[in-house]
């Protein structure tokens, strides 16, 4: 089976799947319905879920993706948690600026992950990638420091290991 | 009885997050700082009453519907947050007064 064909096949799995949780379905019509639109969704995005062979055990693959989420909504946890201090201070303890970083991710996948954490932990928001040169902008609420390799090793360290470990 | 509970506990602890990204979209001085905190405290406060949601409902289609949920916002509000800050810095909205570095606006000034 070709590459982009096992990829449409997990997407219609999936979307089926789906379809089953969200309606619980206990007719035929419904089931059929969930088969029609599974295969929408197959045709229109259905190669974009595989795009390479995956290197590595699943196993252990899995195992790191697990630790990333943990490590990940505990991070999460803390910006909220700095927010809301920042927000209920009097008098606005911030320092802003936008700085970069540099990635050493090369999938499109780990890259977006990446980027989405950032986002959504503390202090931090990406506002742009350059895929050429691999670099991510940022927006810090509280700039620690304007050195491009100090940067990425506050903001990007704590998540590049194991998305790579993830991913590549 | 103690679900019920436990999931009031987390719909209260959402609502709360959800008030503080309130609070910082109108205190905050920039459209970019304003996006952090409306994109932390929002995604965390949704997430947090949908799964106050689940744990009420339990696994019927209904709580589905908000696990589902969960996972949605958490993949669209980061994008949608870099979606509005590029167009923002692209559009030319300046920073706030405070701010100390711009790299991304140097970058494109080398570019040009």
């Amino acid at each position: 089976m070709t590459l982009q064909n096992r990829s449409r096949l997990f997407v219609f799995i999936f979307s089926f799947l789906v379809w089953l949780a969200l309606t619980s379905a206990r007719d035929v019509e419904e089931v059929i319905a969930g088969l029609i639109v599974a295969a929408l969704v197959t045709i229109v995005a259905g190669k974009f879920l595989i795009t390479s062979e995956k290197s590595g055990h699943i196993i252990r693959r899995i195992f790191s993706a697990i630790k990333y989420l943990i490590k990940f909504l505990w991070e999460m946890t803390k910006a909220n948690l700095h927010v809301a201090y920042i927000v209920i201070h009097p008098y606005l303890p911030i320092k802003p600026g936008i700085v970069k970083i540099k990635i050493k991710l090369t999938k499109d996948t780990a890259i977006t992950v990446l980027a989405n954490s950032i986002t959504l932990t503390p202090g931090t928001l990406t506002i742009d990638v350059n895929p050429e040169k691999k670099e991510l902008y940022i927006h810090w609420i509280d700039v620690l420091s304007t050195d491009v390799e100090k940067n990425t090793k506050t903001i990007g360290g704590k998540f590049e290991k194991l998305l790579t470990e993830v991913f590549e | 009885m103690t679900r019920e509970v436990i999931g009031m506990v987390f719909i209260l602890l959402g609502i709360m997050f959800d008030f503080f990204g309130v609070l910082g979209l109108v205190r905050l001085p920039d459209v970019y700082n304003r996006l952090q905190a409306a994109t932390k405290c929002v995604t965390f406060g949704s997430a947090g009453i949908l799964l106050g949601v689940f744990i009420i409902q339990g696994f019927n289609n209904f709580g589905f519907k908000a696990l589902l949920g969960i996972v949605f916002i958490f993949l669209t509000s980061p994008v949608a947050a870099h979606a509005i800050s590029r167009a923002a810095h692209r559009s030319g909205i300046p920073l706030t007064k405070e701010t100390i570095i711009d790299q991304y606006q140097e970058d494109n000034e080398l570019k040009d």
